[in-house]
């Protein structure tokens, strides 16, 4: 009990103090989840929308599809990229596997089933005759989406933010095609299993509480501003 | 008159289903024209059509003289709104909400700005500008929604059924404004209603539609000559047959029935059918002394909840529909078994 009231306080003392190696791996963690989500965004986007604004045949089948896509475990993703990536596989030539440009990937595809799920319901969630209300004000046809876009900017939100909480605090994608390289690949999770393994829980317990700290403020800013706009 | 836009044989199918059957249809400029019908009957889905938010099935629409198609769609769309039945509103304030279709119109930030206080200033909500919308009352939600289509100022304004379920205030607030922008403005109004007293009050001509057809189109009071027709659906409450006799004050006294008198202010005599609006009939626990011709004691059998309003049923010999705010039905606290007075003058009663 006391060596992990002991590793706390020295957590503490890392976080306070502004530890090198505590940083770099917060700003890389920071970096490659960010970009992860914003990639995921950029072509869940335009999927969520059609789907969540056109009738078509195959909308329930294809909504589910994403649905139980949200439960797919990360080492089961992580295994199926490192197949592709890894070397004499069909992409192994991208030489993407170890890299942050795979953990980037890897993250990204993790995260679209959210991002497309989410902006679904939170698109359709939307009254349904906010569209045509907007076409009788005079919008047109790309207009009246952008009014339910902006309708459903608390739940776009929502998804962008749960996104980047998961792309953040996942380990088996960030281990599996990362690897956990020193100065390179390693970020908050995959460290904070190495460093539990070793023995250096200060270490790990700051890590730990970065990665906490993260989540919960994020998640905090977005039910400000969400409370805000109300 | 020139017309504004006329329907040719329009008929809209919904799968299977025929929600307009080979509507013929011709609305002149400047005129306010209600459509009467049961739910269901298609008056939606005619007014969406004119909104050109729904396609015809077939048929041909001429909006101005010309032709509507693919092409010019978007021209006649920008020179009709809508305001839809059940209240939409974008989640922001009232003056961005005013201001949307304004945006849309190339107009100087001075006159965006006039245009919404004029619009804001005939729903009476002005200084509501920077209060939230959807935060309003349901009354002034429906207000604000008909002020950003006046701002608008199109040539037709369509209202789906604009004031269903609001209170007497909301109501005769948003009856005024229909008629003054079209006395003042010349705009042309289609309107959806199940509100005959509504459409006998501000409209020239009525159509009953009734199963996606137009079964008949006249003045109100052709309409409403054989109100069998409407039975099923509008709202017929407090009509009453009897026998009409001449009082010496110029009055007429109607037996109604089960020993029920009602003073009329009108000079018939004979078989005769009046109605009361629910809305002027004052309800009060003890007997008040007043101008009011018509006073009777009665029991309340029946309590409707309409959101903003409640409806009584009250047993007086006759039964009587009485309608109050919530806020009445509260303090007078009032229930099913209650013993209540009703009282209306002569000139609340009108002849069917």
């Amino acid at each position: 009990m006391s060596e992990i009231i002991e590793g706390i306080l020295k957590a503490i003392e890392l976080i306070v103090t502004g530890n090198p190696t505590v940083v770099e791996i917060t700003v890389r963690s920071l970096l490659i989840s960010g970009t992860a989500t914003f990639l995921s965004v950029i072509w869940s986007f335009p999927i969520a929308m059609l789907i969540g604004l056109k009738s078509f045949f195959g909308k329930r089948f294809l909504k589910g599809i994403f649905h139980a896509l949200l439960g797919m475990p990360t080492v089961l993703l992580g295994l199926i990229l490192y197949l592709i990536f890894a070397e004499g596989s069909i992409l192994s030539a991208l030489g993407i596997l170890y890299n942050p440009i795979g953990m980037i990937l890897g993250e990204a595809i993790l995260v679209t089933p959210i991002v497309i799920s989410l902006v679904i319901s939170s698109v359709e969630a939307v009254d349904p005759e906010i569209k045509d209300l907007a076409k009788t004000l005079g919008a047109s046809e790309f207009e009246a989406s952008i009014a339910v876009v902006k309708e459903s900017t608390g739940g776009i939100l929502l998804a962008v933010i749960a996104s980047f909480n998961r792309a953040i605090a996942e380990l088996g994608i960030a281990m599996m095609l990362g690897g956990n390289i020193r100065h390179f690949t390693s970020v908050l999770t995959t460290t904070i299993a190495l460093e539990t393994g070793k023995g250096d829980l200060p270490l790990a317990i700051a890590l730990g509480i970065i990665l906490m700290l993260i989540v919960f403020s994020i998640s905090l800013a977005t039910n400000l501003l969400q409370r805000k706009q109300k | 008159m020139t017309c504004l836009i006329e329907f040719k044989k329009i008929t809209r199918r919904f799968n299977e289903r025929i929600a307009l059957d080979n509507i013929n249809l011709k609305i002149e400029e400047g005129e306010i024209f209600t459509l009467l019908g049961p739910n269901g009957s298609g008056k939606t889905t005619l007014l969406k059509i004119m909104a050109s938010l729904i396609e015809p099935t077939s048929g041909e629409i001429y909006f101005g003289g010309v032709k509507v198609n693919a092409r010019n769609k978007g021209q006649f769309r920008s020179d009709t709104t809508m305001v839809f039945q059940k209240t939409v509103l974008f989640n922001t304030t009232v003056y961005k909400n005013v201001v949307y279709g304004l945006n849309f119109r190339g107009l100087s930030n001075r006159e965006i700005d006039e245009r919404v206080r004029d619009a804001l200033r005939h729903v009476k909500l002005e200084g509501y500008e920077k209060r939230v919308a959807r935060k309003l009352s349901g009354g002034e939600q429906q207000r604000v929604s008909l002020a950003r289509a006046l701002a608008l100022n199109t040539r037709l304004l369509l209202l789906d059924e604009p004031t269903a379920n609001l209170d007497p205030r909301n109501m005769s607030i948003i009856e005024e404004t229909i008629s003054r922008v079209n006395r003042e403005s010349g705009t042309t109004i289609v309107m959806a209603t199940h509100n005959m007293f509504q459409a006998e009050n501000i409209t020239k001509r009525v159509a009953l539609l009734i199963d996606g057809r137009l079964t008949k189109i006249g003045t109100p009071n052709e309409i409403f000559k054989e109100p069998s027709e409407l039975k099923s659906f509008a709202r017929l409450e407090n009509v009453f047959s009897g026998v009409a006799e001449i009082l010496n004050d110029g009055n007429s006294r109607i037996d109604i029935g089960n020993g029920v008198y009602i003073e009329a202010s009108t000079e018939k005599f004979g078989e005769i059918t009046v109605f009361v609006r629910p809305e002027d009939i004052i309800l009060s626990k003890d007997m008040i002394v007043s101008s009011a011709r018509n006073v009777f004691k009665g029991r309340i059998v029946g309590v409707s909840d309409m959101g903003s309003v409640v409806k009584l049923q009250v047993d007086v010999g006759k039964q009587f529909v009485v309608q109050i705010t919530k806020r009445s039905f509260g303090e007078m606290q009032l229930n099913v078994g209650s013993e209540v007075f009703l009282a209306f003058k002569a000139s609340s009663v009108h002849l069917v």
